[in-house]
């Protein structure tokens, strides 16, 4: 190793520190209603982060993101009613439950790639929707799925004392959320990404100088999976219950699309993913808009990221950063080197 | 060394190998032959890409066509594509440390390798590398550990000759150490003669010839595969 790798950028730092300013000040300006939105922000680019690993590393389109925080927040539900934890152990179990369930659902990836790969994974979402409006969410009842039936009234999963403020729970969300990231920038920047990124360029380039192709496949599976589910108990932590219409599968493919908008070759992206898509929407909202143009918002911002920025806004906006000499080129984001190859690196993507 | 015997891959009604038994001594070899003569093939049979109908393949006397492709690489096989594997979004560095770390070798091989080809920029994504440069970072990663049998697929397709040269040297280095093969594909015959002290011919998927490189290219059956001249025999 050479020593210039592991030492930080301070111009990065400062970004960081910028960043991590801004979300701590972010609370008091914007008031109760947008805090909870930003919450939902936080929760969102969680999953976005999944599908972006999975597209951005592996070349996998993965089309049951939302469906997968749905059962994250099924399991943490389900748990939570059950038994008295500490949150951070329930959100630990929700995202261990999410990534057996995200590893069963991917286990065609060991032999399917491209199309089929991603329909697979649409089937998936548009089962768990089924499940969900079938079965319902956990609300304190009693046997395998939870439900309260009878004489017992359905009840929410009350909030743990330290994050009875929704001002905390902002700050409690964005601090997991910033762990996710962290151990999704720390498997990119490792061995595993590095195996990721073989895989996604060539399976049999990857064999051929030794990645053990199915097992790299099983870590993103596990890792974006695990970080998915535990969106899925913090997006459950807020009203303590979950309702079945929140996981279309349709919301799935939005989430998606909004990844390949922010960034799909970035953290950065799905970071922005998850502003746009649950921030978007009730900012239209406040504009007396309906809320169904978002629809439109997202196709029009998808057909000019494919194309004309194949990395989407944080590809644009690291390759400004770069060019202002604002930051040096990172190692985890391939934003710049896909503008310089886009044709050839898009299509292995 | 490089045992093979009565191998045979079959594609529907298409054998592009048709029964191949071959000893491959240490030291580079090449193997020519027309288009579609089953070299290619051949590589990707010798790696575990393809899995042939009938045959087997030792090393040394040890069965390696069981192997799944990873565990080969790790067993010692490297490999070179046609199309080059590089991973475009990956550094120079990063290309290597991905095989060092896959194939089991020791951390400090990643600057050993790429210096014995005398790539530098390192933190460069190989993306931007010009196609020489791209072609000795294949020849990096295939130095890698204590490769056993190395397979190069046409290293010297799309250089010009000046460039194709410098790969002479590295191509030989590859086969210092005692007990190594490597097995080299090209159309550049100037590259297979300046490297390869034996050759095996292949035409439509059987072996027409093999032996030292300057007998086998004198060997009229050869010409005749090459040239389609008439019948010599």
């Amino acid at each position: 190793m050479m020593p210039n790798r592991t030492k930080p950028d301070p111009r990065q730092l400062v970004a960081l520190l910028a960043v991590a300013v801004v979300l701590v000040a972010m609370p008091p300006v914007v008031g109760v209603y947008w805090t909870r939105i930003l919450t939902f922000c936080a929760i969102y680019s969680v999953a976005a982060a999944g599908a972006q690993v999975l597209y951005g590393r592996l070349g996998f389109v993965s089309l049951n993101q939302v469906a997968l925080v749905g059962v994250g927040g099924w399991a943490f539900l389900r748990i939570g009613h059950e038994v008295s934890l500490p949150h951070p152990v329930l959100l630990l179990l929700a995202g261990l439950v999410t990534a057996v369930v995200g590893v069963l659902i991917g286990l065609p990836s060991l032999r399917l790639s491209g199309l089929a790969l991603a329909l697979v994974t649409l089937m998936a979402a548009a089962g768990f929707e089924v499940v969900f409006g079938a079965v319902g969410f956990p609300d304190g009842g009693d046997g395998f799925l939870g439900k309260a039936e009878g004489d017992l009234l359905p009840s929410s999963l009350a909030r743990p004392d330290f994050l009875e403020s929704d001002r905390v729970l902002y700050f409690y969300t964005v601090a997991v959320a910033s762990l996710m990231f962290l151990l999704l920038w720390a498997l990119i920047r490792g061995r595993s990404g590095r195996a990721w990124m073989a895989i996604g360029q060539s399976v049999p380039g990857a064999a051929a100088t030794g990645v053990n192709v199915t097992r790299y496949r099983l870590v993103a599976l596990v890792a974006t999976s695990f970080t998915t589910g535990v969106a899925g108990g913090l997006l459950a932590t807020g009203d303590g219950r979950l309702d079945p219409i929140s996981f279309p599968a349709q919301q799935s493919i939005v989430l998606f699309a909004v990844v390949l908008i922010g960034g799909g070759y970035s953290l950065l992206g799905a970071a922005l993913a998850g502003l746009f898509y649950s921030g978007l929407p009730p900012l239209l909202d406040q504009l007396g808009l309906d809320g169904n143009l978002i629809l439109v918002v997202f196709g029009i911002g998808l057909v000019h990221s494919v194309m004309t920025a194949p990395t989407g806004l944080a590809g644009q906006l690291t390759k400004l950063a770069t060019a202002l000499r604002l930051t040096a080129p990172s190692r985890t984001d391939l934003s710049v080197v896909v503008d310089d190859h886009d044709e050839k690196v898009v299509e292995h993507a | 060394m490089l045992e093979l015997r009565e191998v045979t891959v079959r594609f529907g009604g298409v054998m592009p190998l048709d029964h191949v038994t071959l000893d491959v001594t240490p030291g580079v070899t090449g193997l020519v032959g027309p288009n579609g003569a089953g070299k290619t093939t051949m590589l990707n049979v010798l790696s575990g890409f393809v899995e042939p109908v009938a045959g087997d393949i030792t090393f040394a006397g040890e069965r390696i066509d069981r192997l799944a492709p990873h565990r080969r690489a790790r067993w010692g096989l490297r490999r070179s594509f046609q199309q080059e594997q590089l991973v475009l979004t990956l550094s120079v560095r990063d290309n290597v440390q991905v095989v060092v770390e896959n194939v089991g070798a020791p951390a400090h091989d990643v600057e050993r390798v790429l210096d014995a080809v005398g790539l530098g920029g390192r933190d460069r994504p190989a993306g931007v590398l010009s196609m020489l440069e791209r072609r000795l970072l294949e020849i990096a990663r295939a130095m890698v550990g204590r490769p056993r049998l190395v397979l190069l697929d046409e290293p010297g397709a799309g250089l010009a000759e000046a460039d194709a040269k410098r790969l002479v040297p590295l191509i030989q280095a590859l086969a210092d150490p005692p007990d190594t093969v490597v097995v080299l594909v090209d159309h550049d015959m100037d590259l297979v003669q300046d490297v390869c002290r034996d050759l095996a011919v292949l035409d439509f998927g059987r072996l027409i010839a093999h032996g030292p490189t300057v007998g086998v290219l004198d060997d009229p059956v050869v010409k005749r595969a090459y040239l389609g001249t008439e019948d010599v025999a």
